[in-house]
């Protein structure tokens, strides 16, 4: 791949696949933002943690709420302190700087070495939000009027921003971003992941539990469908309870680990009784 | 013939801009794509698409694009000749040569042969192999630890095979999706207002804060107008018979709808397979429990966004006959396309939403139906996407002529 000394191929704890790290590292040559996209719990915050760890970065998160606003990430300037200063004459508010305290971004900017700056989940914050930061994101630098200073960025950090999709992120954003989808991880996959969390599992009962595990995933109408993390507690309760893996595909035990919403387990069931019916376009009953 | 690929994707529906290409470029230039082919796959994925919607058009663009570009045991000939094309432009630095001296052309087209063998015997897709092991990469950093590794287990797909598999189909925002996206299509149903007129009673916060600092300390309190969403709606919904096999569909978007809370007025009324005097309170659609539709037209404003909700195939007569309605004990003295034009008339936006997909809708029995009933009210199927191009044409008025 790229003859970037820096090439990002995983951690130890985290495992990636090939098109994960291509993006990793073709965002990381381009130096631009890469955008994350994927199920919850396929490993997208663990992701910037991995690549921080593997460069030997250090790793500033930036987690957006709702109610998070770009310049906050920026940074904030704290006038009720200052307020406060100037009325009860404890120090000196002449000094504007010291009100000045920054943000998340602000703060990768600031720092001596490269960082790996992750703003998780993005699509919680308002539609403008991304907007809003696509000049700072662009230039790396920004301008702080209240004391006339441009803060600019000593090393570009490495900028991983992950989505949950909630919210559609407006085109320009979009088109400054390298994307990335990560898809759920397929039975070899996610067998690798499992033998990091689990080194020591029985042979029998991962087959038995992993063939569940996606016969489960597959059935279309179960609304969430569990996801890495759901597996890895269900080995860990399957293990704990000492299940015996014969018993697996046809007891389904501790499948609320798996199932967390009444309804899936409703359709579990129907689909188990044989009751699932068949819907076809071209069958018009037309009875009442 | 790169500049032919934008245009490729263009026409597979991709949202490419320019700018997006010149990075593609720059990245090419910057050796980003190891010029393999399915390098260049991923490094085009990750720069031109934005969405994992688009993953299957890109794979449908890419694959036609590219269908030509063979696997391996097709096209060994044309192999040789890149192989002998790429190798003399290489610049081996001193480090390359120390890693890789044994390994002489003759030698690196003997593991190459050896290797494709392997492919044409388990009959997988090996570009792969000819992607790092043909083209540059091969020779370039030859046995190169990565190089191994990316060529190394289960990856050897051809790009072209990669992305024939259209693994990313399901993401398709054409195809049905659950409750959230709906809920995200009809967030975009909205028009905010601070009406001009209106009070101003919600305080400010940050420029009240801002303007007391500016005044060194003395309070002075900013007002704003609050922001309301000013859309109203009136859903109707089917509940006949042939509904059933779309209740989960209809259900996910009723509770879509519902969910929704910013719309300023909700209304929702059901219907048995056509629109006549009665508007009903649930789905038995019994005489019990209803508004008239004529009450609905009287009062109602005409600012209501109107979606109707129903697969709009029905027996011939129920759409045009007086007395048509499926209901014994009712009788209708206006025949139903009358209602729905007056309902189309009274609301300029309105959309009908039909759960069939669009490809039946020409050839299937209610066909015909459909086809009336879709000259008199836009008509989008009930998908993501379909509600996404429903709610733009509620946002604007679309003149579609009414008889």
């Amino acid at each position: 791949m790229s003859a970037s000394l820096k090439a990002y191929q995983g951690s130890s704890g985290y495992i990636v696949s090939d098109e994960l790290s291509n993006s990793v590292n073709i965002a990381i040559s381009l130096k631009k933002p890469l955008l994350i996209k994927g199920e919850p719990g396929t490993g997208k915050t663990m992701l910037a943690q991995s690549i921080a760890e593997s460069l030997d970065m250090d790793l500033i998160i930036w987690n957006i709420k709702s109610t998070t606003k770009a310049q906050e990430g920026l940074y904030v300037y704290d006038t009720v302190q200052r307020l406060y200063d100037s009325q009860f004459g404890e120090s000196d508010v002449s000094n504007i700087k010291k009100y000045i305290k920054l943000g998340k971004l602000g703060e990768s900017f600031g720092a001596s070495q490269q960082v790996v700056l992750l703003i998780d989940e993005i699509d919680k914050a308002d539609l403008e939000f991304p907007n809003d930061l696509l000049w700072e994101l662009d230039q790396m630098s920004f301008y702080i009027p209240e004391t006339k200073e441009t803060i600019t960025a000593n090393q570009r950090p490495i900028v991983i921003i992950t989505s949950n999709a909630e919210k559609e992120l407006p085109d320009a954003f979009l088109r400054r971003c390298i994307f990335h989808y990560i898809a759920f991880p397929d039975p070899d996959t996610m067998e690798s992941i499992i033998s990091v969390h689990h080194p020591k599992l029985e042979r029998k009962l991962l087959e038995q539990a992993m063939e569940t595990f996606y016969m489960l995933r597959n059935i279309p109408d179960i609304q969430k469908k569990p996801s890495t993390s759901e597996l890895i507690d269900w080995l860990q309760a399957l293990v704990v309870g000492g299940i015996s893996p014969s018993k697996i595909k046809k007891e389904l035990p501790f499948l609320g680990v798996l199932l967390k919403k009444n309804e899936d387990l409703d359709v579990l069931l129907n689909q188990l009784q044989g009751k699932g019916n068949a819907r076809n376009p071209n069958v018009m009953g037309r009875f009442r | 013939m790169f500049t032919n690929f934008f245009y490729t994707l263009k026409n597979y529906g991709m949202p490419v801009s320019l700018n997006e290409w010149q990075s593609l470029l720059e990245a090419l230039e910057a050796g980003l794509a190891g010029s393999s082919l399915i390098g260049f796959y991923y490094l085009g994925r990750a720069m031109l698409v934005k969405t994992e919607a688009h993953y299957d058009r890109f794979d449908m663009a890419f694959s036609s694009f590219f269908k030509d570009i063979e696997t391996p045991e097709g096209l060994p000939e044309k192999i040789w000749e890149w192989l002998n094309k790429e190798m003399p432009e290489v610049e081996v630095t001193e480090e390359m040569r120390r890693n890789h001296q044994q390994l002489d052309l003759d030698e690196l087209k003997r593991m190459l042969e050896e290797r494709l063998k392997e492919q044409t015997e388990e009959h997988h897709g090996g570009n792969r192999w000819v992607g790092t092991g043909g083209t540059s990469p091969f020779g370039h950093s030859g046995y190169h630890p990565g190089g191994i590794r990316i060529g190394g287990e289960s990856r050897n797909l051809s790009a072209v095979k990669v992305a024939g598999m259209r693994r990313f189909q399901e993401f398709r925002t054409d195809e049905t999706l659950g409750v959230r996206q709906f809920q995200m299509a009809l967030r975009k149903l909205r028009q905010f207002t601070t009406r001009l007129d209106g009070a101003r009673t919600e305080l400010d916060l940050d420029a009240t804060i801002d303007k007391t600092c500016d005044n060194a300390g003395r309070l002075e309190l900013v007002w704003n107008r609050p922001r309301e969403n000013a859309i109203k709606v009136l859903l109707l919904m089917d509940s006949g018979g042939s509904m059933i096999s779309y209740s989960r569909l209809c259900n996910q978007l009723f509770t879509a709808v519902n969910r929704t809370a910013h719309f300023k007025d909700l209304k929702v009324f059901y219907f048995h397979n056509c629109l006549y005097d009665w508007m009903f309170h649930d789905t038995h659609c019994s005489l019990n429990d209803y508004t008239p539709t004529d009450y609905i037209l009287n009062h109602l404003s005409s600012d209501y966004r109107v979606i109707i909700v129903g697969d709009a195939s029905m027996a011939l007569y129920e759409l045009m006959r007086p007395g048509g309605i499926i209901d014994w004990e009712l009788y209708n003295q206006k025949p139903g396309i009358e209602w729905l034009s007056m309902l189309r008339r009274k609301f300029e936006y309105s959309v009908w939403l039909n759960p069939i997909p669009r490809k039946y809708w020409s050839w299937m029995d209610g066909s015909y139906t459909i086809k009336k009933i879709a000259e008199i009210f836009p008509m989008e199927e009930l998908t993501v996407d379909g509600l996404d191009r429903a709610i733009k044409s509620l946002k604007s008025r679309k003149a579609i002529s009414v008889g």
